[in-house]
């Protein structure tokens, strides 16, 4: 397979790695296998909380997907050379990132054999139908543009001029997955929690401050792992785009927070009052929206005075809060939270069980295991260049 | 007889025609108006909703949160949410009202599908396809009643009894009240409508002038739950 060689080399340590992935994603096969056989009973879902852990790490991994952008398109639009090395990352992170979508998205099926009714049944007025169709446009799009990229820095010659239509295609794109996405939540007349214009934007600033901290995050490790250089720059200068998504990230939950306590609307204020206070004595949701809120303000007191943004450790701290703030945040809170109070007013809580969790795991192993697999293959292409 | 083409398309073209005049002539559009004081003169009576679970194969599952059902009670000020009042209602409050499908005009159900597994029939019956569904679960999270029930296990082996005229499902579907389409077909009223002791649910067609449901409405008060969302629903109570 194209350049796969160079992911099928590797020393002790990235072995034992790549062994532990397998073995996370075998335990989850297990689980799955289970839940074929069960039923989706098998998960914490109830009948008044319908979605719960797999739709929201869809939700997420949406956004770190389209925070790709971040880089392709300083780069590709604004001639942005400091990101000459990332940007290939930031395609694959994308890849690897929709891939896990897809799956998340097929395991919460009640019947995923006949997943592809979607297509055999097309039905323009269902945002689903718009939302497997933007993310398998774009996975396609990020697939062609990094192999066709990588493939020409192999050869130590400029990517073929057919690809920067492409390139610039999938700009608006990466916009898109992330609306189209919100507009899952935010058309839904009985769900007042996720009855907000400011979703997709709230989505988008969220998706461009948790994407390119965890793309900051995984070059630091790729300097640390391998002797790559020149990754300081265009690390500090992603560090500038994370603070800012993230400052118009909390602006946007504070403009959200205003509308539902000042207008007092009861059925706009009780999903807040779960998340952060918990409702009819149910609070399992509050220590962790708490502690992403804290995350939140702390790392923006880190982010935003130049002086504690350019030292790398504390960079990485901060970036570290930002993912894991904003995986509470959208990965936990904004879906369960739009189920509790139900329609009806029933306050049921969900906790994932232990072969859900499971599952979820192994399909992040699967996505961590193909970021390994792809970086390998990239900076093993420059390493045999320089 | 041997038809050629032109022939062949012109009968096609007529008898569509035909079908499309029959029903203009005959309009049908199915609604539902229960009427809650009457059904309240006993609290307890389940009737309605034995018969229903019964003859549609409902399964019965222990838990709560995997609980499937069709109609069910609800207290008053959860079924109507948006008409709650301290005073004046009080008597109605905590009331069960019998809840099901309402059947609405435009289904927010049916607009999320992403298989055309539930759809809106001429005759307003919102319907279900449940070997079409993937149980993907965005038509109960868009529906406001809380109508749809997800089969989170396999509702097979919970059946107490077993209906063999109807049919039972599979895991992983959403399943939902129908209207006793099944019934109507054969000219019955639904299920419910005739388990009821009190004659508290009135059915009929909202295109006929003269059917009993037009004349409720035009005679009484009615309200119906959470018509501020625009889904148009086509049940209505009688408090």
């Amino acid at each position: 397979m194209f350049l796969f060689e160079k992911a099928v080399t590797g020393s002790r340590k990235y072995w034992i790695w790549i062994v532990c992935l397998f073995a996370v994603i075998g335990a989850g096969f297990l689980a799955y296998l289970r839940q074929l056989q069960e039923g989706l009973g098998i998960t914490g879902l109830s009948r008044d909380v319908t979605w719960g852990l797999y739709i929201s790490q869809f939700t997420f991994l949406v956004g770190v997907a389209a925070s790709a952008v971040m880089v392709v398109l300083p780069y590709y639009l604004h001639d942005f050379k400091a990101f000459a090395k990332v940007t290939i990352l930031g395609e694959f992170l994308a890849i690897s990132a929709v891939t896990m979508c897809a799956l998340f998205i097929f395991v919460d099926m009640g019947q995923p054999t006949r997943v592809l009714n979607v297509l055999l049944h097309p039905t323009p007025n269902s945002m689903m139908f718009w939302d497997m169709l933007s993310l398998g446009g774009y996975l396609m799009l990020n697939a062609v543009i990094a192999l066709t990229t990588l493939h020409a820095e192999q050869k130590g010659i400029a990517p073929p001029r057919w690809l920067k239509p492409i390139i610039l295609l999938s700009i608006p794109w990466a916009i898109s997955i992330h609306t189209v996405t919100a507009f899952l939540y935010a058309g839904l007349p009985g769900r007042s929690f996720w009855l907000t214009a400011i979703m997709a934007p709230r989505f988008l600033a969220s998706a461009f401050a948790s994407g390119p901290a965890l793309l900051i995050l995984l070059c630091m490790a790729i300097g640390r792992l391998t002797k790559s250089s020149g990754l300081r720059e265009p690390v500090q200068k992603l560090a500038v785009i994370v603070t800012y998504a993230m400052i118009l990230n909390v602006f946007f939950v504070l403009m959200e927070l205003f509308t539902a306590f000042y207008s007092q609307i009861p059925e706009h204020m009780e999903h807040f009052h779960y998340l952060f206070a918990g409702l009819d004595g149910r609070t399992a949701l509050v220590p962790w929206m708490w502690t992403s809120a804290i995350l939140a303000v702390a790392s923006l007191a880190l982010l935003i005075p130049p002086g504690t943004r350019k030292n790398p450790k504390v960079l990485a701290a901060a970036c570290g809060m930002v993912f894991l703030s904003l995986w509470i945040d959208k990965g936990l809170g904004l879906i369960v939270g739009g189920f509790v109070p139900s329609p009806l007013g029933a306050v049921t809580e969900y906790a994932p069980t232990l072969p859900e969790a499971a599952i979820a795991l192994a399909i992040w192993a699967i996505g961590i295991l193909m970021i390994t697999v792809f970086y390998k293959i990239a900076l093993a292409v420059r390493e045999s260049l320089a | 007889m041997i038809l050629d083409r032109k022939s062949f398309l012109r009968l096609t073209g007529l008898s569509v025609l035909a079908r499309k005049l029959v029903a203009a002539v005959t309009p049908k559009r199915w609604a539902m108006v229960v009427d809650a004081r009457k059904c309240l003169q006993k609290e307890g009576c389940q009737k309605c909703i034995e018969a229903c679970h019964r003859m549609h194969n409902v399964p019965a599952f222990a838990e709560p949160r995997h609980e499937v059902r069709w109609i069910w009670k609800e207290p008053f000020e959860r079924a109507f949410p948006s008409q709650e009042n301290l005073y004046s209602q009080a008597a109605f409050r905590d009331k069960p009202f019998p809840v099901f499908c309402n059947h609405c005009d435009n289904p927010p159900c049916v607009r999320v599908c992403p298989t055309g597994a539930t759809w809106k029939r001429d005759d307003g019956i919102v319907m279900m396809d449940w070997h079409r569904c993937i149980g993907c679960r965005y038509c109960v999270a868009a529906c406001p009643y809380g109508s749809r029930s997800f089969n989170w296990l396999d509702p097979r082996p919970r059946l107490t009894q077993m209906n063999a005229e109807f049919p039972t499902r599979t895991k992983g579907v959403v399943e939902k009240c129908t209207f006793c389409e099944e019934r109507l077909a054969r000219g019955e009223a639904p299920a419910c409508v005739e388990a009821c002791p009190e004659k508290a649910m009135v059915f009929g067609n909202l295109a006929d002038p003269a059917s009993e449901v037009r004349q409720l409405l035009g005679a009484r008060y009615t309200v119906r739950r959470k018509p501020e969302l625009g889904t148009r629903p086509e049940v209505y109570y009688i408090v």
